[in-house]
């Protein structure tokens, strides 16, 4: 690093701060849309699926442009924020937070769907038959039964709301020390030729990922104890 | 009592052939057993009383409550029936200890009697012990005891049991059979019980009803089904008998006999009633009324020549496999000289022998 060349954490602290708030949202909504997805038939509920799970395969910038579109000061729900918080959405910490829910919920919905249908239904029937209601059922055997791939999910999830760069660029713009977040922190120094900065961002970004992929590994395998040795 | 009237239709699916359920029954107090191969609907039928599946018509009434009315389009939700359901692979929630599985059954109940109900179930089932242990701790007894007792502490009105006997060993069987036998005495909830083993029947039904696709085809105590049971199927079904196709060649009701033709012999019976010479009918006879000697010249009186394909050893009888789908079991004792003797005769009785 050349002397007097300083590193801005501020896109650091604020990505993990985005990616956070993003995934509790994620995992509040994901979950919700991922039981009905499992438990419920309805018509439209693959087409419903196929909605959810779009924002995994289009281009970021095409999200970005219907989110511009959807949330914008002209839309009614830019308007309405605008109207609710005093300013507008776009261009803020908040609109990166929408960026990273779009980019990372898609995740948590595909494999808490997953874990919800995984779960034997005979311990569901089993709740029902001795008179639980829907809810106590959902948080006294459904979640705890599907806790540890829900959480790897939720990780997942974390790990991909810190990685996002398009949709971000698209809705929340790059004003440092406002809206940069890390990865466009690191496009930012790659350009301006600070590659000292963005390597040490990218080492640390790169050691937090694996970090957050090893735990959600070690979530998915080894639920409630040894299965087959019985003490 | 429950009073159950059902029809539930399946259509053909890609995979699976069309199924119909259409079945009435009644029971009371006592063990009622729903017998019948994989496939007649007996899991079907416990998941229709439970809630879990809804019939497309009919009606069942458990004690005074309807649970199912199709006509007036009643249908109880599963957690308001108060019907105690073991699964056949128990379901227990694995993220609980035992005691929690227990807990989570009672909830609704004031919580000053909570703990001593658990308590108290914990004992009565030899589980006290074991209470903080997960599921995967337990041995299949203990697991099988536990789904039982969560199935009973909140009072249901009826208990029903989907297989209960299955996976077990010998043991274990014996020891359920000794809980559910406590269980009918103690609770006094009436008990249903989906089985495929007519042994079971025996030891633990009070009533019986023979299911084959979807359908009721014998109901009755195990005894009078097993001595008489209505048809060819059924029969069958219970696969203890020798099933051999005869042709009633004589009847004279005057000497209470018959004579019957089985492959190129002859054999000597009751009177049938009701039936017709030249008719072809199904010989019913159990193994153990039928004895065996080595071939020795021309057959005897009601003896007909068989050669030996197997011998399988039973526990106290041994069992004989001839030609002509016969079976013989036989004490040990009464073959144990005859080793490697192929040719038999094998003798029926002329006074047991019935006929479908």
């Amino acid at each position: 690093m050349p002397p007097g060349a300083t590193i801005d954490w501020f896109p650091l602290w604020l990505s993990l701060r985005v990616a956070a708030i993003s995934t509790a949202l994620a995992l509040a909504i994901g979950l919700w849309l991922a039981w009905i997805l499992a438990n419920r038939s309805f018509r439209g509920k693959e087409v419903l699926d196929a909605a959810v799970t779009l924002p995994l395969v289009l281009p970021p910038t095409v999200l970005g442009y219907y989110l511009l579109v959807l949330l914008g000061r002209a839309s009614p729900i830019g308007h309405l924020y605008e109207l609710v918080f005093g300013g507008p959405l776009v261009f803020t910490w908040q609109a990166a937070v929408v960026a990273s829910l779009f980019h990372s919920a898609p995740l948590l919905v595909k494999s808490a769907r997953a874990a919800f249908e995984s779960v034997d239904r005979s311990y569901e029937r089993a709740a029902r038959n001795l008179g639980a209601s829907e809810v106590r059922l959902f948080w006294r055997v459904t979640l705890p039964l599907v806790r540890r791939p829900v959480l790897a999910a939720g990780a997942l999830a974390f790990a991909r709301a810190l990685g996002d760069f398009g949709v971000t660029l698209m809705i929340a713009g790059n004003i440092p020390g406002r809206t940069q977040t890390v990865a466009i922190a690191i496009y930012d120094a790659v350009e301006g030729g600070n590659g000292a900065a963005a390597r040490v961002l990218v080492l640390i970004v790169s050691a937090l990922a694996l970090a957050i992929l090893t735990l959600a590994n070690r979530l998915t395998s080894n639920p409630f104890g040894p299965r087959q040795t019985a003490l | 009592m429950i009073e159950v009237r059902i029809r539930k239709q399946y259509p053909a699916g890609p995979d699976s052939a069309s199924f119909s359920l259409d079945l009435e029954f009644r029971s009371s107090a006592g063990v009622t057993a729903l017998f019948g191969p994989s496939g007649a609907g007996k899991t079907l039928t416990l998941d229709c009383i439970a809630g879990f599946v809804q019939p497309d018509e009919g009606r069942i009434l458990l004690d005074d409550q309807i649970l199912f009315d199709g006509a007036a389009g009643v249908h109880v939700a599963p957690r308001a029936r108060r019907c105690g359901y073991v699964f056949q692979n128990y379901a227990l929630f694995p993220h609980m200890t035992l005691r929690e599985n227990l807990d989570f059954a009672v909830e609704r109940t004031p919580r000053l009697g909570r703990r001593r109900k658990v308590a108290e179930m914990l004992e009565r089932f030899h589980l006290t012990e074991v209470a903080g242990r997960r599921p995967y701790q337990l041995s299949g007894g203990q697991k099988q005891r536990c789904s039982i007792a969560r199935a009973l502490i909140g009072v249901p009105r009826v208990l029903l049991l989907d297989e209960p006997a299955r996976g077990l060993d010998a043991p274990l069987r014996e020891e359920l059979y000794s809980v559910l036998r406590q269980v009918r005495q103690d609770f006094g909830t009436p008990i249903l019980l989906v089985t495929h083993d007519a042994d079971e029947c025996f030891a633990l039904a009070d009533e019986m009803i023979v299911l084959r696709e979807g359908r009721a085809v014998q109901s009755g105590p195990p005894r009078v089904i097993f001595d008489q049971p209505a048809s060819v199927d059924v029969a069958r079904l219970l696969g203890l008998y020798n099933l051999l196709p005869v042709e009633i060649r004589s009847l004279d009701p005057g000497r209470n006999s018959s004579r019957l033709r089985f492959q190129d012999f002859e054999l000597t019976g009751p009177y049938f009633p009701g039936r017709l010479i030249g008719d072809q009918v199904w010989l019913l006879v159990r193994p153990d009324q039928l004895s065996v000697a080595p071939r020795n010249g021309r057959p005897a009186f009601n003896q007909i020549p068989a050669t030996l394909l197997r011998t399988v050893d039973r526990p106290e009888r041994l069992r004989l496999e001839f030609s002509g789908d016969i079976a013989v079991e036989v004490p040990p004792a009464a073959v144990e000289k005859y080793t490697g003797v192929k040719e038999w005769v094998v003798e029926f009785p002329s006074a047991g022998l019935r006929i479908l």
